[in-house]
């Protein structure tokens, strides 16, 4: 273990350092705003570790390469933003359907089309909704801070690796441009079990293996989407992470996440000082949500306002997953207008007041 | 006895699903045969592209990975940076390498990574049914050229081998055909020393393969055979473009 000592770094850097501190060796990626820090730390870091950066043709091409790597077994990831995330949905859709563990990474910038480079949460659906063809899911992780960025990066390829999943971390520029001080830190495991009967190292002493997601006889496609279904369950049930704030005694709780999330709480803190009781409920798995939680609390509060920075996308899973009594207002700021604490604190309190 | 002809050790014993006359259980083979010859197979890494040639898992005996369509090339570039002691190859066919997977095949050329590309032209879409291909010759009746592939429409079938020779990065780049026994010599050779490119670390080898569908030809094996001399070979012309020099220990 280093010893704890804080470094000053941008969210992208963040992520990379993690990234390589968790045994990450092999990174494919292609440039966008607003996370080109990540390849670029790549690119200088990963040559000493005995890994290796490339830059692809394109991010179709990353998220290929990034296949090919995945099935020998090794960590490694890509990143990218809105843009080249929608050229990656293919390859997603065959991790899924290969069930390869890798990490990506989407900085996401405003859509739809070229958009801009600013923060937004518009990117939500295509993340957990599966932006791909099929049946499939992700596990989506939305930090909040840089040392959430850090954190989250070690824990995309353990539980990635642990389920033989592609885990997608979504952020936005705020959380990618900010410096910040974060401690970092090197976990136990830094690599896969070497033994696992499934990678694809060459035949040598043993049986052919073969990755594949093409199931053409009779039932076989319908036993394997089972298959992937009942992964899907496993993680529902067992990995969940939500961060909840204040929701104790809430009348009023706050659904928000990631950039978003972080303003919030400075707006929450504002809205105590006032004598208002609301509570903050953060999903920071966004698959699997966290909707058997919020069901409890909504047991109990009635009144909910979801915060998005998008015209309205998680809300409609908050909505799904609350008891039909309970009340769901959104609040969103869709391409790239940032709301500021004053702006929430305002919200809030309107929402609290027509209690 | 002396034993004169096996399958070879890096094929299964999984019978070809092909067509009759189609030539991918011959391309197969003289692979097999390539990764037999430098004895390669426990070392080697396929990856299958989408189309006929996606079922090759079933025939060789080596580890495999399925490549998204076109992606092979992109596949093979991750798989090899890893394994760099490791065997990659794809084997597509002219939709997947030649229209969709036209950009992850000139990327993985131009930086000449180590890997060995077996691209089988047949100038059609075979499993598909049968659609114009960016290999279907001018005037070529398919599904989807109805009336015969017209230039000005479609434009012109695209030469691969040319274009690849063009660039810095590759070892090998060859065009060969199986359509008589003294082209799957020739053929056999080139594949060999396309692995062999790969094994002596000289970088990427491209070898394209003139091959039938007369399924989707709607021609006899013999007349789709014949059609290789007769049309393809004229606009295709066979031949290795670009090689690096090597031990001939053929």
């Amino acid at each position: 273990m280093t010893t704890p000592k804080k470094v000053f770094t941008k969210g992208n850097e963040a992520i990379a350092m993690a990234a390589i501190n968790a045994g990450c060796r092999y990174y494919f990626g292609y440039p966008i705003t607003p996370q080109n820090e990540i390849p670029e730390y790549m690119a200088e870091h990963l040559p000493a570790t005995g890994g290796e950066f490339l830059q692809a043709e394109s991010e179709i091409a990353s998220i290929n390469m990034l296949i090919g790597a995945a099935a020998t077994g090794v960590r490694a990831m890509t990143s990218s933003s809105g843009p080249g995330i929608s050229l990656m949905q293919e390859g997603f859709s065959y991790f899924a359907g290969n069930e390869l563990p890798a990490v990506v990474v989407n900085m996401s910038r405003q859509g739809p089309g070229l958009g801009g480079i600013n923060a937004t949460q518009g990117d939500y659906f295509q993340s957990v909704k599966g932006g791909g063809h099929g049946d499939y899911k992700l596990i989506v992780l939305a930090p909040h801070t840089g040392q959430e960025l850090y954190d989250l990066t070690i824990k995309a390829f353990e539980i990635a690796e642990k389920y033989r999943i592609l885990t997608l971390i979504l952020g936005d520029a705020i959380l990618g441009q900010i410096k910040e001080p974060i401690v970092p830190w090197i976990p136990e495991k830094t690599a896969g079990d070497p033994d696992r009967d499934w990678l694809i190292t060459g035949a040598e002493g043993r049986e052919p293996r073969l990755i594949k997601s093409l199931f053409l006889a009779d039932g076989e496609m319908e036993k394997h989407n089972w298959h992937l279904q009942e992964k899907y369950d496993r993680i529902e049930r067992d990995d969940v992470m939500l961060e909840e704030v204040d929701t104790d005694d809430a009348e009023l709780i706050v659904v928000a996440f990631g950039s978003v999330a972080r303003i919030v709480k400075s707006a929450i803190a504002q809205v105590r000082k006032a004598g208002m009781k609301v509570g903050l409920v953060r999903p920071i798995t966004l698959f699997p949500f966290p909707r058997k939680r919020l069901r409890e609390i909504g047991g109990r509060t009635k009144k909910f306002l979801v915060a998005e920075m998008n015209t309205g996308q998680m809300v409609e899973d908050v909505q799904l997953n609350l008891p039909g009594d309970c009340e769901v207002e959104f609040y969103g700021r869709p391409g790239g207008s940032v709301p500021t604490p004053e702006d929430l604190f305002e919200i809030i309190s309107a929402t609290y007041e027509k209690l | 006895m002396k034993q004169v002809f096996k399958r070879p050790e890096s094929m299964t014993a999984k019978p070809f699903h092909f067509c009759p006359g189609c030539h991918h259980g011959i391309v197969h083979r003289l692979v097999a045969e390539a990764l037999d010859h430098f004895s390669l197979r426990e070392k080697t890494i396929g990856v299958a592209s989408v189309g006929c040639s996606v079922f090759l898992y079933d025939y060789f005996a080596v580890d495999v990975i399925e490549a998204p369509h076109g992606r092979a090339a992109a596949v093979a570039t991750g798989t090899k940076r890893v394994l760099n002691d490791k065997i990659v190859f794809t084997y597509q066919g002219d939709g997947d390498l030649a229209a969709i997977g036209t950009a992850e095949v000139i990327h993985a050329a131009n930086r000449g990574d180590n890997i060995t590309i077996i691209f089988v032209n047949n100038s059609i879409y075979g499993m598909t049914g049968g659609q114009m291909a960016p290999t279907t010759l001018l005037g070529q009746r398919t599904t989807t050229s109805p009336y015969g592939r017209d230039c000005n429409r479609d434009g012109y079938p695209i030469k691969m081998t040319e274009m690849l020779a063009a660039l810095e990065g590759p070892s090998l780049v060859s065009r060969v055909a199986v359509n008589t026994p003294g082209n799957v010599k020739k053929a056999r050779k080139v594949i060999r020393q396309a692995f062999q490119m790969q094994v002596e670390g000289k970088g990427f080898s491209f070898v394209e393969v003139l091959s039938t569908c007369p399924t989707n030809w709607g021609m006899t094996p013999q007349a789709a055979n014949d059609r290789i001399a007769e049309e393809m070979i004229p606009y295709f012309p066979l031949g290795t473009l670009k090689q690096k020099d090597v031990i001939d220990v053929l």
